[in-house]
């Protein structure tokens, strides 16, 4: 029963908590067209949630991350923007240089 | 899924086929294993078990709710408050499975296809489906996200065992450039789909808004963020409908 345990704990605060928007978006889909004016309300609200989700990270970030300064961070984001923008919007691009940026400024510069 | 289609050549096989091809050589590979390699070694490092970590990779496939839930619970955190945090998270789900489930099913299209292709919903599989689907014959689409789905999350859960035995030779530096591919990889995705004025204006406003609602102590602060930002771009896309 004691090694049950966490897998109980990781069903009911990881799974159920995260899988039932899922489950709500299927029941919400029903009877929408994929050109209808609601869908576009839709996806702006997803999008604008996705940034935010990136905000939250990038500001108050977790685990090995938190020990790596706000300002490179914040810098290794532009950076990495700017590669992204440079190379003919190559999503490749923008994340390896700006994922690069971030461990040589912690590994150049010091924390 | 799949295997109770014998007939070759039928829109599921077709579609499910195509969409492994489609999974296995997306740009999000790369990104995934990074991310998935940095959950297994925070997941190790905070003494969880690899039986528990992998299958929270597979039960989960949220990046951001497996690094809340795995740091909150390492850190002897209340479960109630930690399946709070996780839920918030997962808000984005929610618009992202009913912004995708009306490109891909049909009136036949069989609810465990349908299901599970929203259990597969994840930013990667959703950027991949919603910019490559509608390229495909509509009864083959529920297939086609599956495959990209199954492809995307296998490489994440071999990811996710390699982190947790690799995690004592990683440097610091590296686990953190690694955690840090989630909201890079999710930023320039996000620029790269981004066509209109209203696209740009929720990109945006998500940005700002939802570290200055922590910072106010706004609570639900996610929920606010796409509620406050996706209308004000939605109506940012009326009055440019408007004026056309």
């Amino acid at each position: 029963m004691a090694e049950l345990w966490p897998y109980l704990v990781l069903v009911l605060v990881g799974f159920l908590p995260n899988e039932m928007w899922r489950w709500l978006g299927v029941v919400f889909s029903r009877g929408l067209d994929e050109t209808s004016e609601a869908l576009i309300w839709v996806r702006a609200v997803a999008t604008a949630i996705l940034t935010g989700v990136v905000a939250k990270i990038i500001v108050f970030a977790p685990g090995a991350l938190a020990g790596v300064p706000l300002w490179m961070r914040l810098g290794a984001t532009v950076v990495g923007m700017l590669a992204f923008l440079l190379a003919r919007q190559s999503v490749f691009a923008g994340v390896v240089t700006g994922t690069l940026a971030l461990i040589a400024l912690d590994v150049l510069v010091g924390r | 899924m799949v295997r109770d289609e014998p007939a070759v050549g039928s829109p599921v096989r077709e579609g499910y086929l195509a969409g492994c091809r489609a999974g296995a050589t997306s740009v999000f590979q790369i990104v995934l294993i990074g991310t998935y390699i940095s959950i297994g070694a925070l997941a190790h490092d905070l003494g969880f078990s690899i039986a528990w970590v992998v299958l929270s990779t597979l039960v989960i496939w949220a990046a951001p709710a497996q690094v809340i839930m795995i740091s909150a619970l390492g850190a002897g955190a209340p479960p109630l408050e930690v399946a709070v945090a996780v839920s918030l998270s997962g808000v984005r789900l929610l618009p992202m499975v009913v912004a995708l489930l009306p490109v891909l099913r049909t009136r036949t299209s069989r609810f465990p296809g349908v299901i599970l292709a929203a259990h597969f919903t994840a930013v990667s599989m959703w950027m991949e489906a919603l910019r490559l689907a509608p390229r495909r014959p509509v009864e083959q689409r529920v297939a086609f996200a599956n495959g990209i789905g199954t492809m995307l999350i296998g490489s994440a859960t071999l990811a996710t065992v390699a982190g947790y035995y690799f995690a004592r030779v990683l440097p610091e530096p590296v686990v953190g450039g690694l955690l840090f591919l989630t909201p890079m990889s999710f930023l320039v995705s996000v620029a790269r789909s981004s066509r209109t004025a209203s696209d740009r204006v929720a990109a945006v406003a998500g940005l700002v808004l939802s570290p200055l609602l922590v910072v106010l102590g706004i609570g639900l602060d996610l929920m606010w963020t796409g509620l406050v930002g996706g209308t004000a771009a939605y109506l940012v896309h009326r009055v440019a409908k408007a004026r056309r």
